[in-house]
């Protein structure tokens, strides 16, 4: 028990550190934040000083009805975001200015100081030529020197390192115990590297020079893909697909299963959960099943569903149904149970039968809670179709991130992240929508 | 069916002009004026038995706790077709207990309800009901509201759709017809329910605080709407109310309550109601036996209360 608790503080320390590490540049954006806050005051104030109503209110702090969404911080804010992207990955989207320093690329040298057994020291130099992945530059020539150290040539690609085995053409050896002391004149050992100014030289342990050439803030392509690149890989994977499937099918498929498991689910739920809002026998025989199953997250019945169905669609298609059976069935309940006792009342004294009161009071009431399950249960089954399929499929959109992230294609990663979130954000809108134009009544009791 | 006779002089309520300046109001005989929303059965039949009597009605429920609530004790009334009843009294005197069960939303333990000769058992199309609020349904038009009952016995559209325009009309809201309920304010609402609870032709109709919540005009307008409906319909109304004012101008016959058991202390026969059909209720306020009235009723009630926070705080 001490050992977990040892073992957890120890990551709660790592974690603070990074978050500490983390904070210049959270500050670093949330200064850009308000600066264009108060660029953007400071213009509006100039142009036009609007006198509406909200303007003139003298309490806003707390006021919830004075806090509207700014739509020009929202439009800098997206801007904002793809300018960091572009700024740290070099994109050509951006002029050069806006850059972050990029990878050194280029020619340098530095020199190195030998000293021999005997004692005897000589400096040579390095012809340094760093360059872009995917380039083949030819190698510069070494100037022959006299001496026992010889100058020495390194052709090193941006973000790799190179081993300088600088005693291949020198006059002495490390066999015969001659080693670096100096670089650019800065004294050198295997604890002390030495920055010449474009990179780092280190010494290793077994005495031959590292080179490794500055990075500077950007990312590299494989850690973070230019916007431009993941959109290229958009049309790319669209028109000729990734590993022989398009686009078009990963997400068919995804959003089939979403859509089967949530209809189904909804088709059991939603008559299960008027059958508990409408009968003491149904609620008591299914209030413990509904109420243990609603907490365990769907992700956790993965395995298990793996494990009975397989990793095929009729395995997607039960995960997803019963994940939007519980929350459909509690939506329903509490759709029936919300009904206004007096609605009922005025139904019977004006002579409705039960059946008539179910379908002329009871269910238009619960279309609004219902339509609220619906939402929840379509976001809720949206993930875990992605999770599911990054566990195990053969085609759909959790399948291909999953895929392109083991062959490191980031750019696939990115845009699978963002076409998820996209679908994810259109089908929330597409019920909001839905439930404005089909219960225009709700909140309005 | 016949088709709904036109209705009186004077009748459609044009957004309150009603102010007939001191037309005196008689009351004319039951069936003549028992026109509204094709209410022809009724007003053929044999009226010597029809009315609401109320027999020694008791109402006492177990509480989880296992004591026990004697919300009602032995109340008999009796209630002539057409009569317009106010009942008054403290909270907790069983009001609403006792409107519920004549709705027949709760069986009560000893006594019984008759009307027009028949024990009543359950609610049903011949009693209708007016709530305080939140009884419209929202997902319907007014028209669609109003129109319920007789949607619910299964009257075709074209012969529902004229008693609808007709009592549209008489409440002042045919402009309306089309709008959403929740796009109506407080006022027109309960216009609404008046008119759905009318739609149904029912032989009595409950009113639970229907005014309750309605602003101090728009429930002056509401209460002389009341009166019209009364006198135009032949209604036996049963009206809750909170107000010694609304008993006062709203009631035939005005029945104080008594908590604790739920009971009936005193009841009064008035003439306000009669004097308040088609005349200023601000007039009728001045007869000389309005203020001697209200301030006896409101010392009843007053000294009611008192008694129960008395024995509240004896307890204490």
């Amino acid at each position: 028990m001490g050992q977990i608790f040892a073992d957890l503080g120890g990551e709660l320390i790592t974690l603070l550190i990074s978050v500490v590490g983390a904070l210049p540049y959270v500050a670093l954006y949330v200064g850009l934040i308000l600066l264009a806050s108060f660029l953007y005051t400071q213009v509006k104030q100039r142009l036009a000083a609007t006198q509406d109503y909200t303007s003139l209110k003298t309490v806003t702090f707390g006021d919830e009805s004075a806090v509207i969404s700014n739509k020009a911080a929202s439009v800098i804010s997206i801007v904002l975001i793809f300018v960091i992207w572009g700024a740290f990955t070099g994109s050509s989207l951006l002029p050069k200015f806006l850059h972050a320093p990029g990878p050194f690329v280029g020619e340098a040298t530095f020199t190195y100081t030998v000293e021999a057994e005997d004692g005897q020291k000589a400096d040579a130099t390095v012809n340094v030529l760093v360059h872009k992945a995917g380039e083949k530059p030819e190698a510069p020539v070494a100037a022959e020197n006299d001496g026992i150290a010889k100058d020495d040539v390194l052709v090193v690609q941006a973000y790799r390192s190179k081993l300088l085995r600088w005693d291949a053409n020198d006059e002495v050896t490390r066999k015969g115990g001659a080693k670096i002391i100096a670089v650019d004149g800065q004294p050198i050992d295997r604890d002390t590297d030495v920055q010449v100014g474009f990179g780092r030289v280190a010494l290793t342990d077994k005495g031959t020079l590292n080179f490794e050439p500055s990075k500077g803030w950007q990312m590299e392509n494989i850690w973070l893909p230019a916007p431009e690149s993941v959109w290229k890989r958009l049309i790319s994977v669209s028109q000729d697909g990734y590993q022989n499937v398009t686009l078009a099918e990963h997400l068919s498929y995804s959003l089939f299963r979403v859509i089967v498991g949530f209809a189904l689910g909804a088709a059991v739920g939603i008559p299960l959960g008027y059958a508990m809002g409408l009968s003491n026998w149904f609620r008591g025989w299914f209030d413990p099943i509904v109420e243990f199953m609603r907490p365990v997250p769907p992700l956790a019945l993965i395995p298990l569903v793996i494990i009975w169905a397989g990793i095929g669609e009729q395995g997607k298609i039960i995960l997803l149904f019963l994940a939007a059976l519980w929350i459909m069935a509690i939506g329903a309940r509490s759709g029936v149970s919300g009904v206004n006792i007096t609605k009922v009342h005025a139904a019977y004294s004006l002579g409705a039968s039960k059946k008539q009161i179910l379908r002329h009071v009871i269910i238009p009431n619960s279309l609004p809670e219902i339509f609220t399950a619906a939402r929840v249960a379509m976001g809720v089954c949206w993930g875990t179709v992605v999770a599911a399929e990054l566990v195990a499929a053969e085609k759909g959109v959790g399948k291909m991130i999953v895929a392109a992230s083991k062959f490191q294609d980031t750019d696939i990663v990115l845009m699978g992240i963002i076409l998820i979130g996209i679908i994810g954000f259109g089908i929330d809108m597409l019920m909001r929508w839905a439930e404005k134009y089909l219960v225009p009544w709700k909140g309005r009791a | 069916m016949t088709k709904p006779a036109p209705l009186d002089v004077g009748f459609v309520f044009n957004d309150f002009p009603m102010r007939t300046g001191g037309k005196t109001a008689v009351r004319r005989g039951g069936d003549a004026q028992r026109q509204i929303g094709t209410m022809s059965v009724t007003s053929e039949k044999d009226t010597s038995d029809r009315g609401l009597s109320i027999e020694n009605l008791s109402m006492r429920f177990d509480l989880p706790n296992g004591s026990h609530v004697q919300a009602l004790k032995d109340v008999s009334l009796d209630l002539k077709q057409g009569e317009l009843l106010s009942v008054l009294g403290p909270s907790g005197c069983g009001k609403t207990t006792l409107l519920n069960i004549v709705a027949g939303f709760l069986a009560p333990t000893e006594g019984r309800i008759v009307l027009n000769g028949h024990q009543v058992f359950g609610p049903d199309a011949e009693r209708g009901m007016v709530f305080q609020q939140g009884a419209l349904f929202e997902w319907m038009s007014v028209r669609d509201n109003v129109r319920f009952g007789p949607d619910m016995k299964g009257m075709p559209k074209s012969e529902s759709a004229e008693i609808v325009d007709h009592l549209l009309d008489v409440v002042g809201l045919q402009d309306f017809k089309e709008k959403m309920v929740y796009e109506l304010s407080g006022g027109m609402q309960q216009r609404v329910a008046l008119a759905r609870c009318l739609a149904n032709d029912p032989d009595v109709i409950l009113m639970d605080e229907p005014l309750g919540a309605l602003d101090a005009l728009t429930r002056e307008k509401m209460q002389s709407l009341v009166l019209k409906l009364w006198k135009e319909t032949g209604k036996t109304i049963i009206l809750i109310t909170h107000s010694v004012e609304e008993a006062l101008l709203l009631g035939e016959r005005l029945l104080v309550m008594a908590p604790r058991p739920g009971r009936i202390h005193k009841e009064y026969r008035l003439p306000f109601a009669d004097m308040g059909v088609g005349a200023d209720l601000r007039e009728v306020k001045k007869h000389p036996d309005y203020a001697p009235t209200r301030e006896e009723i409101l010392n009843m009630i007053w000294n009611m209360e008192e008694e129960i926070m008395g024995r509240t705080e004896e307890n204490a």
